[in-house]
């Protein structure tokens, strides 16, 4: 008797080991019909979230406080195509690829809901393929930067050393995002087709790929507007 | 099946919502094309920026349709950013100056 008056008592304070297994045992459930997998992606894009903040907070910090002028990015990335020069055209173009990638992901999720197998999985591959040109585009960006324009982490014939430095990482950080999210689309999209989604009759893989597919993108709109166009 | 069921929207939807975000950014990049600057420039940048965030995260990622518990959860804590943006804003005003007046007297600019 004096065992369990114990117990409801650990469990009401919440205090000792009985009350915190209590409390993390309790059963209760914030996110209602929200599957847990779904709740940590968003708890990982969340934590993401802060990570590319602090980097373009650092590169608002290098660039307010430096009294080298800043390269201007419109002429950095410009392309000569047919003898005419258009203002970073190579930056447009990648843009329009990812926010296609993100549109064919959002109808990969909305397929994969109406368990339509083989749209899912198709759309989910030309994603990817989208996020490959994407990654092949910045690597082109990457190397005309270097071999022609010398551009380095700690210098730059265009202006502040700091560019450099800013641009490789924050750049190469989102490319790693998007590198790593053509591996995890592929990895999911032939799930999807050997039908292993079908079997267990839940397609929620798909909508949480979408998720982390979804917020490459939308650190791709903050990127492009701070340091592409600022 | 009702976990799934709020889910399932008109293809329509995400066709409208991608036009719309091709259509935001031909916009900022016009910014750019047509060289506006000033004020004007941060402005339309920021406004295309938001517009563009905005319909991505609540249409592509489902946050329109989810509950106030994880909206919240989510959508809040990154609001600490403003915080910390302006602290650094402070910060680099203070490394700007001292540095104008220790290194380079004559070519200081002050930012706005």
């Amino acid at each position: 008797m004096s065992d369990s008056t114990q117990l409801v008592e650990a469990v009401a304070s919440g205090e000792g080991l009985q009350g915190m297994v209590a409390d993390w045992s309790s059963d209760k459930e914030a996110f209602k019909n929200v599957p847990w997998g779904k709740a940590m992606m968003w708890v990982f894009l969340l934590s993401d979230t802060f990570i590319f903040g602090s980097f373009l907070i650092g590169y608002m910090s290098v660039r307010m406080s430096t009294i080298v002028p800043w390269p201007n990015p419109s002429e950095v990335f410009a392309l000569n195509i047919g003898g005419t020069d258009f203002p970073l055209i190579l930056i447009a173009i990648m843009t329009f690829i990812l926010i296609s990638s993100s549109g064919t992901m959002a109808m990969a999720v909305n397929y994969g809901y109406q368990r339509n197998r083989k749209r899912t999985a198709l759309l989910m591959f030309i994603t990817a393929a989208f996020g490959l040109s994407f990654v092949g585009l910045q690597a082109f960006e990457w190397t005309k930067l270097i071999v022609e324009e010398g551009v380095r982490p700690w210098s730059n014939p265009m202006g502040a050393p700091q560019f450099g430095s800013i641009f490789f990482m924050i750049t190469g950080f989102h490319g790693l995002h998007v590198s790593i999210g053509v591996i995890y689309l592929t990895i999911i999209g032939r799930k999807v087709l050997r039908g292993d989604y079908d079997r267990r009759d839940d397609y929620q893989s798909v909508e949480i790929a979408g998720l982390y597919w979804h917020f490459v993108d939308l650190v791709w709109v903050f990127i492009f507007a701070f340091f592409y166009l600022w | 099946m009702e976990k799934t069921a709020h889910q399932t929207h008109p293809i329509s939807t995400y066709l409208s919502i991608w036009l719309l975000l091709f259509v935001l950014s031909t916009f900022s990049y016009l910014v750019d094309y047509f060289q506006i600057e000033g004020n004007m420039r941060w402005f339309l940048i920021l406004v295309f920026m938001f517009l563009k965030a905005g319909l991505i995260v609540s249409v592509f990622m489902h946050m329109k349709w989810e509950r106030l518990a994880i909206r919240g959860a989510i959508l809040l804590p990154p609001l600490a950013l403003l915080v910390f943006v302006a602290l650094m804003v402070i910060e680099s005003n203070y490394v700007s100056g001292s540095r104008a007046s220790a290194f380079a007297p004559v070519t200081f600019v002050a930012h706005e």
